[in-house]
């Protein structure tokens, strides 16, 4: 089994204890961060383990890279503190067993596009920005094959990911591909940090989504009319664990034209989905995450958004209809950068 | 033909019966499958016709003129693709044609699709009428023979022998005059496109077609294509690439739409009426074009756009799909998919019926007069009504 | 030329009447195992009085008539087990009347639940009906006339227990109609006059529905489907009673399949909410999840999956793909509540067996007065295997059904034989009675509960 690489010295001599203090979720000082921080590492029991809403953002705060998230949720699993109720681990266990036989493997040897658990929104991948590459896990039935598994650090429960990814790995290696652009950053995260932290041997090269659309972009700049809309962006939780790659959403919108907004739940402050939040075993559970929507989508309407862009199709799910009801137009990123070229996207009239 | 070898063979038996393929998007009512609201018997819905042409291919029924007519009474619209719920909702029309193949191979047809299709064999055409004849429809226009122009205008049966849908080829003709268009078109020389034929599942009559088409395409040189049918338009763009025919194809709607934007042509007169726009299956349905035609009509000057009830990927088809405008196995009632939608045209208060294809124009036409409601609802194809709207119609 | 051909040809049209192979083909069938049989004549009328003469022809000529409506029972309800003519009522699909204040509508036999939702959806939004899972192309009356349920069922009961009316075509040819509109007034309610309500759950035995005034029931601005899970079995009889208690929800449905996995071996609950404003929702959400379910998450036990907007149709005939067969047939059955543990193990036993992915589901009728309950088998039509073993499995779930002290609804040939075996002699004989006096030729829908 893989083990988290974690060094607690990091946390004895770091001053800001960022991880904990700038949580979204916890209110604690400093020292008792330390302190909570450095008994979680020990595998002692700590009210931050019951509470911590599983939103990914402390992997970004730790400036260390020391991944205290892997850390809470590897902890979780260990002491029986599971974030939420028995049934629904068992559920979302049991999503990502695959079970119409085995995927097609087909060497590409170029860059392969994989939409991992994701195949039903492949009309989300189609047009001249995808040109040239060849996506895999396009077959519902088999997509189980390619999912990254990350999801279960929601859960509390790493070992299945420790379990199951290397395999996952495996297939996807299998089709050859030089370059692995990820449709979603969960993917791209569980590549690269988390198979980092782990010392899963990754052989082949991750791309984030929004850095190949952004160089796709470029290449068809003469294409490119802007979109003239004022967009704020739902930033998921999985974006916390490539924070180098977050620029490129400023990058991408600079570059079709597309104002982001000035809102308070931007970048570092951005307030996760609260998809995650709504279904864990902590009282009040459901009206926080209710009401941690209200006020992004809140702060997204006051802030004049008129289109709400997404990456994350969970978060797409959760926040979409609500953002919609509230007069904000909710875009896949592609589908916008779409847009931009002068295409009809798939979610677009 | 035994089942085990039908191209379909393990798959046509999916079909439940379910019956979500007769209604339309918005579940109005159970009359979208053209051959289920004409006859309203199980037979003619979707799931009877596979399950009719499985037990045939089976052996356990036997082939029978109303087995045929049942059919080829299917106009390809792809409604009950839209609305099936199951996963090989992609491949009912498929089924269908390939089940028709192999009437065509047994040499089994009813004797109308016979007839339509040696006509397109022997004349280019499903009228039966001599080539000569196939330029008629650009008299009086300065229409050039293509010779290197930008686009082939490729005019098709349809526009070139029928006399309503003509008038049509002809606006579009003086449209394209008018915005300077570099255009020409084949005359005489035109063949079929093949595009019915390929629905009614001769497929060999289709390769012919194909292939003679394209060879003679690519040695005058053409690039890109303007078509007045989007029956040519499917075929062109859907299926000629797979022999090899690699042109930029348009509907004219899509030219149309561009010289508007662009200012080429611009509105001197206005029509002040309320029109309904019918969504043909091979713009719609088989191509996902549903808002360029709006377009054009929204731009024109007290052109006031109203929907009827089944629009865009729900409209109903014209009946006229699959041959039928000509081999017209839905004709003869007032439940003929034809009347039933200029009836539902009708009570939107429109007084323009607007379709972009010349198979709708014919069918609608004659279905107005069969509902004696043409004085109140006149079926116009778009490009009569832009070439009336910019002042192009009589210009030669 | 076939004499009787052309006397249904005189009552219909040409059009409409049939004796060709195909259309003796396509009728012969039900879309579940049952095995077909073809009808003479398949006819297709279009209004009661051709359907009175057909009946009267039918009396003459000795020859049994099938009512079919949208064909949806999977159970060979409509199969014409002894020949004769199918009437496929489907043509007379009139919207007649919907009374607004009165809250009901009045409609022909053919009138399809998708046509009766989209109309209100279009014309009365305030207003709707308690939809089936069926497929849209089943009938309002097809499924009244087998003691329906629908998605108000939790506050309203079975759909058969919402007719305000009835005009039916008795064996004889006679039309009659029952309720408030037997005297001539409005469709407005079936009571209280004398009971003879001798018409519902009969499967067409005692003659043919035509007309159906059916209760409308208030339509709330926001509909939508809430999520709950566990992992026992054993609590969702008591969840359920819980639920109830609230008089907040309108449908509450528990299922479990083994496919797709993530449904497998948990209990999954949809509970439909409907409410005219945020506040009213956020009120019910809060009763239901909050105080109702909020111990249940607490202790771990059970978990909530989220509220989504939009009631979506039933896709039910997805299930019939599940071995890319086209066909599944379900066992259904009115149950307590209490039962759904030792129905769930059981059918997931039975399943097992027949080496088929099991597929239970309980919808709750009324304040947990009971359940529907349906093990649903799914089968490749192209296989007869596959289809010896789903119909072996349904057989013995009717069994099942009787053996823990339900009652089979809409029971095919098999189980209705198994029900009258069972059933209080004295009740049999007054079965018999009612089927002799108004059917005296037994003409009417044979081999449907026929007593010896």
């Amino acid at each position: 089994m893989y083990d988290l690489i974690f060094d607690p010295d990091l946390c004895l001599h770091c001053r800001t204890q960022a991880c904990l203090t700038k949580c979204q979720y916890i209110d604690i000082d400093g020292e008792a961060a330390q302190k909570e921080i450095l008994k979680i590492a020990r595998g002692e029991d700590s009210f931050v383990l019951h509470e911590c809403a599983t939103c990914y953002a402390c992997e970004e705060y730790c400036t260390f890279g020391n991944h205290p998230f892997y850390l809470i949720a590897e902890k979780q699993e260990v002491l029986g503190i599971s974030p939420v109720p028995r049934p629904l681990i068992r559920r979302a266990v049991n999503i990502g067993i695959p079970f119409r036989g085995q995927p097609e493997i087909k060497e590409i040897n170029g860059p392969v596009l994989n939409i991992g658990a994701f195949s039903e929104l492949k009309h989300l991948i189609q047009g001249k920005l995808f040109e040239g590459i060849t996506p895999i896990s396009t077959d519902e039935r088999k997509m189980f094959h390619y999912f990254c598994q990350l999801m279960y650090l929601h859960y509390g429960r790493a070992s299945v990911i420790k379990e199951r990814l290397p395999g996952i790995i495996e297939t996807i290696a299998k089709h050859k591909p030089m370059e692995l652009i990820c449709f979603h950053d969960e993917c791209y995260g569980a590549y690269t940090s988390y198979c980092e932290a782990h010392g899963i041997d990754v052989p082949f090269k991750p791309i984030h989504f929004y850095e190949y659309l952004y160089n796709r972009l470029v290449e068809l700049k003469g294409m490119i009319r802007p979109v003239s809309l004022k967009v704020a962006y739902q930033r998921p939780c999985s974006s916390r664990l490539s924070p180098d790659k977050h620029l490129f959403v400023g990058r991408i919108f600079d570059l079709i034209g597309a104002e982001s907004v000035k809102r308070e739940f931007v970048d570092e402050n951005a307030l996760c989905c609260a998809g995650a939040i709504e279904g864990q075993k902590l009282e009040g559970s459901r009206k926080r995450a209710a009401k941690q929507q209200q006020r992004n989508v809140e702060d997204m309407k006051n802030a004049g958004a008129q289109v709400c862009v997404f990456n994350c199709p969970a978060c797409f799910q959760t926040l979409g209809e609500m953002v919609a009801r509230n007069g904000i137009k909710p875009v896949h990123m592609s589908d916008l950068c779409r847009l931009a070229i002068g295409e009809t996207p798939a979610g677009w009239r | 033909m035994a089942l085990k070898d039908f191209e379909y063979g393990d798959t046509i038996h999916r079909c439940f019966r379910c019956g979500y393929c007769k209604f339309p998007v918005n579940w109005t009512d159970v009359n979208n499958c053209p051959p289920y609201a004409r006859f309203r018997m199980e037979t003619y819905s979707c799931g009877g016709r596979l399950w009719l042409a499985r037990a045939w291919l089976n052996e356990q029924i036997d082939w029978t003129e109303h087995l045929a007519e049942i059919l080829y009474s299917c106009t390809t619209c792809r409604n009950c693709e839209i609305k099936c719920p199951l996963r090989f909702n992609v491949d009912i029309v498929n089924m269908v044609v390939a089940a028709r193949s192999e009437m065509v191979e047994a040499g089994r047809l009813p004797p109308a699709v016979k007839k339509f299709l040696e006509n397109i064999e022997l004349y280019g055409n499903p009228y039966g009428t001599g080539r000569s004849s196939r330029s008629a429809w650009a008299e009086g226009t300065a229409t050039e023979q293509y010779n290197g122009h930008e686009y082939l205008f490729y005019v098709g049966c349809a526009g070139s022998y029928d006399a309503r849908a003509r008038q049509s080829a002809k606006a579009l003709a003086q449209i394209l005059q008018k915005a300077g268009i570099s255009f020409g078109v084949l005359g005489s020389e035109e063949n079929c496109d093949g595009n019915e034929v390929h629905k009614l599942g001769e497929k060999g009559l289709f390769e012919v077609l194909a292939q003679d088409n394209i060879a003679r395409f690519k040695k005058l040189g053409v690039k890109n294509i303007i078509t007045l049918s989007p029956h040519a338009f499917n075929a062109f763009k859907n299926h000629y690439p797979a022999y090899g025919g690699d042109f930029s194809i348009f509907h004219y709607t899509h030219l149309l739409c561009n010289l508007l934007r662009t200012g080429r042509i611009r509105f001197s007169d206005g029509i002040h009426a309320k029109v309904a726009y019918h969504d043909p299956c091979f713009l719609g349905r088989w191509n996902n074009e549903y808002e360029t035609p709006r377009e054009i009509l929204r731009a024109i000057p007290g052109a006031d756009l109203v929907e009827m009830e089944k629009n865009r990927e729900g409209a109903l088809c014209c009946g006229g799909g699959g041959g039928n405008f000509q081999i017209d196995l839905l004709g003869g009632s007032e439940n003929s998919p034809a009347r039933r939608r200029v009836r539902e045209a009708h009570e939107t208060g429109a007084t323009i019926l607007a379709v972009a294809c010349p198979k709708c124009l014919i069918m609608f036409e004659d279905a107005v007069k069969a509902e004696g409601i043409e004085e109140k609802l006149s079926v116009l194809d778009i490009s009569e009504i832009v070439a009336k709207g910019c002042g192009a119609e009589g210009s030669t | 030329m076939d004499p009787i051909y052309q006397s249904l040809a005189a009552i219909v049209d040409t059009e409409h009447v049939s004796n060709r192979p195909e259309e003796l083909y396509i009728y012969s069938f039900d879309l579940g195992t049952a095995e077909p049989h073809q009808p003479d004549y398949v006819v297709s009328p279009v209004t009661t009085e051709q359907i009175q003469e057909i009946v009267r022809l039918a009396n003459r000529e000795n020859i049994p008539v099938v009512p079919l409506g949208g064909g949806m029972s999977l159970a060979g309800l409509a199969v014409p087990l002894k020949g004769g003519i199918l009437l496929d009522l489907k043509r007379m699909d009139r919207i007649i009347e919907v009374n607004e204040k009165a809250r009901y509508a009045v409609l022909e036999c053919g009138v399809s639940q998708g046509q009766l939702t989209s109309y209100l959806e279009r014309h009365y939004p305030h207003l709707t009906h308690s939809e089936p899972g069926a497929p849209p192309a089943a009938t309002i009356v097809g499924n009244v006339v087998i003691h329906g349920q629908g998605d108000l069922a939790q506050p309203y009961g079975f759909n058969s227990d919402m007719v305000n009316g009835l005009e039916v075509v008795l064996p004889t040819g006679e039309a009659c109609r029952f309720g408030s509109c037997a005297l001539g007034a409005r469709w407005f309610t079936n009571h209280p006059l004398p009971d003879v309500g001798l018409f519902l759950g009969w499967c067409g035995a005692t003659g043919i529905i035509t007309k159906l005034s059916i209760r409308l029931l208030p339509a709330k601005r926001i509909r939508g489907v809430g999520r709950f899970v566990v992992d026992d079995e054993e609590l969702v009889p008591e969840i359920m009673y819980k639920l109830t208690h609230t008089q907040m929800a309108e449908d509450i449905i528990a299922f479990s399949s083994a496919i797709p996995p993530f449904a497998s071996m948990l209990q999954h609950f949809t509970v439909n909410i409907a409410a005219d404003s945020e506040k009213e929702l956020e009120m019910k959400q809060e009763i239901i999840w909050d105080d109702t379910l909020g111990e249940y998450i607490k202790k771990g036990d059970g978990a909530y999956l989220g509220f989504t907007r939009n009631l979506e149709r039933p896709q039910i005939s997805k299930t019939s793909d599940y071995k890319k067969g086209g066909g599944f047939e379900y066992v259904g059955s009115i149950m307590p509540i209490e039962k759904y543990p030792e129905c769930y193990r059981k059918g997931r036993e039975i399943s097992e067996r027949y080496n088929i992915p099991y597929t239970v589901t309980g919808r709750c009728i009324g304040a947990a007065h009971s359940m529907m309950f349906a093990w649903t088998y799914a089968f490749n039509r192209a296989d007869p295997e596959t289809i010896n073993g789903a119909r072996s499995a349904l057989h013995e779930t009717d069994r099942l059904v009787l053996e823990l002290g339900g009652v089979i609804w809409k029971p095919g040939a098999y189980g209705q034989k198994l029900v009258l075996e069972r059933l209080d002699p004295n009740t049999r004989e007054l079965m018999k009675k009612i089927k002799g006096i108004l059917d005296p030729k037994g003409i009417m829908n044979p081999g449907n509960w026929e007593i010896p």
